[in-house]
């Protein structure tokens, strides 16, 4: 369980990015969405400690974390899957896997990682996680990497971005069968319907704001409009991608 | 063979005994083992120091390991390895000298190694430099290696190079020229720390018609070490090249990087590259958040760089 106790983010010019955010996140799937700017990957960056918040407490498990380094909240039960996917010269795909996973992975556990983000082991493992691979193939090992940490609260910033909505549709599945086997909190931060129709709840930020938190059939038409219409935010990022 | 040399022979060759296939251990200027083969002759030269490896034609999977350790302080040991490689061969040499200095005297290793890849060989060379000394002995660890390649039509060289620790001041020189539809790819990587100086100049004369070379040179400067690099592609006929240097600088190292290109036909294709800069942010929050230390993602970052 993690507790958002009145989190402010402010840069260094004076903007207030997160304002007075409180939140219990002890569901098993939240999504956070809101408009481009609302906040959203801020947010996550606070709870992976590489923000430290202005103001507020976060605790985890009970737990206050706020002061703890990066290093110590990955060790203790936080993953991040970034939005944009780090490359390294170097580095293999293997080498980073293994480094998620905390062991030396074998050739077996890479399989089954990979193979439920749609990527052939074989064809990767030994490859170096850098610009010879394409957008969508990062990503895709991006969020391989968090679920091989199998970690008590998974972040995932965009889990869409980058990846066609083709494979997307298969990508869906993967979450659907992360909430399935996975113990732990699952929050995402994303736009997409298919997404946020399998939450247990949802966040809705704006301008820094908590402006609705709860379950998705209460906060989806609200956002939406009305039931049967197209949420504008959804819309607006269907047609950026 | 005492317990220094041996463990300089794992860091330059990875041998933890005497090699399988041809060998031959230089020892503090003088030859302490050898082997030869049906296919591999090992003879030593009359007129200087050193050595010609003489590899038949048609020889296949084989390998040759001629290492050399300096474990004499204040000795200067020079080479000169002359490899012949036969029509069609295709091997795999591992070179690579390792200096333990204990004194206080400059020890130190210049090898000339020049090759001549006939038609339709293959050769894969492996070589890597290494120094160590005891705690508080003043005496420098100095290597000069000096490589240059011929390769006649269709042959093909791939070089993996490096120096990780323990050298005070090098100058690597590498020398090649390309007949057609010959293939040169070097690997070099280097890390310079303390006060070490490495100088590494490569020049490619590509000659033959189709020819190419790749040249990849990946670099680390810690402390107030000093690199300089220099990288030059000759394209006097339709060939491709390609060089790149990728460094990374740390605490108050310094990095020349210089590459250059000529073209003497508009059929020649070069491009170079060349990068300098810190590690990135991002790669050490990355591996942080995957729960590693900064300084543990720091040295995961070099270690897969040089690699």
């Amino acid at each position: 369980m993690l507790e958002l106790q009145d989190i402010c983010y402010e840069t260094e010019d004076g903007k207030l990015i997160l304002d007075h955010i409180n939140a219990t996140i002890e569901d098993h799937f939240v999504v956070i969405t809101g408009p481009n700017g609302s906040g959203k990957s801020t947010l996550a960056k606070v709870i992976a400690g590489i923000n430290k918040p202005s103001q507020g407490r976060i605790l985890l498990n009970g737990e206050d974390i706020t002061d703890w380094s990066i290093t110590d909240r990955a060790n203790r039960g936080i993953s991040y899957a970034f939005q944009q996917p780090v490359r390294f010269k170097g580095l293999t795909i293997k080498d980073l896997m293994s480094l998620a996973a905390g062991k030396d992975a074998t050739v077996s556990e890479l399989c089954d990682l990979l193979s439920e983000v749609g990527l052939c082991a074989k064809d990767y493992i030994n490859r170096d996680l850098d610009g010879s691979l394409s957008g969508g193939e990062l990503k895709r090992i991006e969020i391989a990497m968090a679920f091989a940490r199998n970690s008590d609260l998974t972040l995932f910033d965009e889990p869409e971005a980058g990846i066609d909505l083709w494979s997307f549709q298969k990508l869906i599945h993967v979450f659907e069968k992360m909430v399935a086997v996975s113990d732990g909190n699952i929050l995402i931060i994303s736009h997409q319907e298919r997404i946020l129709d399998i939450a247990d709840k949802v966040l809705y930020l704006k301008d820094g704001k908590v402006e609705m938190y709860d379950t998705k059939d209460k906060v989806l038409p609200k956002i939406m409009g009305m039931p049967s219409s197209t949420c504008s935010v959804l819309t607006e990022k269907m047609k950026e991608d | 063979m005492g317990t220094i040399e041996q463990n300089i022979l794992k860091e330059v060759a990875g041998l933890d005994a005497l090699p399988v296939g041809a060998y031959n251990i230089r020892t503090n200027g003088t030859s302490s083992a050898r082997n030869t083969t049906a296919n591999i002759d090992i003879v030593t030269k009359e007129d200087k120091p050193g050595i010609d490896i003489i590899i038949k034609p048609g020889t296949k999977n084989e390998s040759v390991h001629i290492p050399v350790v300096v474990s004499q302080a204040g000795l200067k040991d020079m080479v000169y390895n002359d490899f012949f490689v036969g029509e069609g061969a295709d091997v795999t040499i591992v070179a690579g000298c390792g200096i333990h200095n204990c004194g206080s005297a400059d020890s130190g290793h210049d090898g000339i190694h020049t090759f001549y890849v006939e038609k339709g060989a293959k050769v894969r060379y492996i070589e890597k430099h290494y120094g160590e000394g005891d705690p508080g002995t003043t005496g420098k660890r100095l290597m000069n290696p000096t490589t240059i390649v011929h390769l006649k039509e269709d042959a093909e060289m791939i070089m993996e190079t490096s120096q990780i620790s323990g050298i005070d001041d090098t100058l690597r020189i590498t020398e090649a020229d390309l007949c057609d539809r010959a293939k040169l790819e070097i690997h070099d990587s280097i890390m310079t720390t303390g006060d070490q100086n490495a100088d590494a100049q490569f020049t490619a004369d590509l000659n033959g018609e189709d020819c190419a070379c790749n040249i990849v040179s990946r670099t680390v400067a810690r402390d107030h070490s000093k690199q300089h690099y220099t990288s030059t592609l000759n394209g006097n006929n339709r060939c491709a090249g390609h060089t790149e240097c990728d460094s990374i600088l740390m605490d108050q190292a310094y990095v020349l990087a210089t590459p250059q290109l000529s073209a003497a036909t508009t059929e020649a294709s070069l491009i170079h590259e060349a990068a300098i800069g810190k590690i990135a942010g991002e790669q050490l929050i990355k591996l942080m958040t995957l729960g590693l230390t900064e300084e543990e993602a720091e040295e995961q970052i070099i270690s897969g760089f040089l690699k």
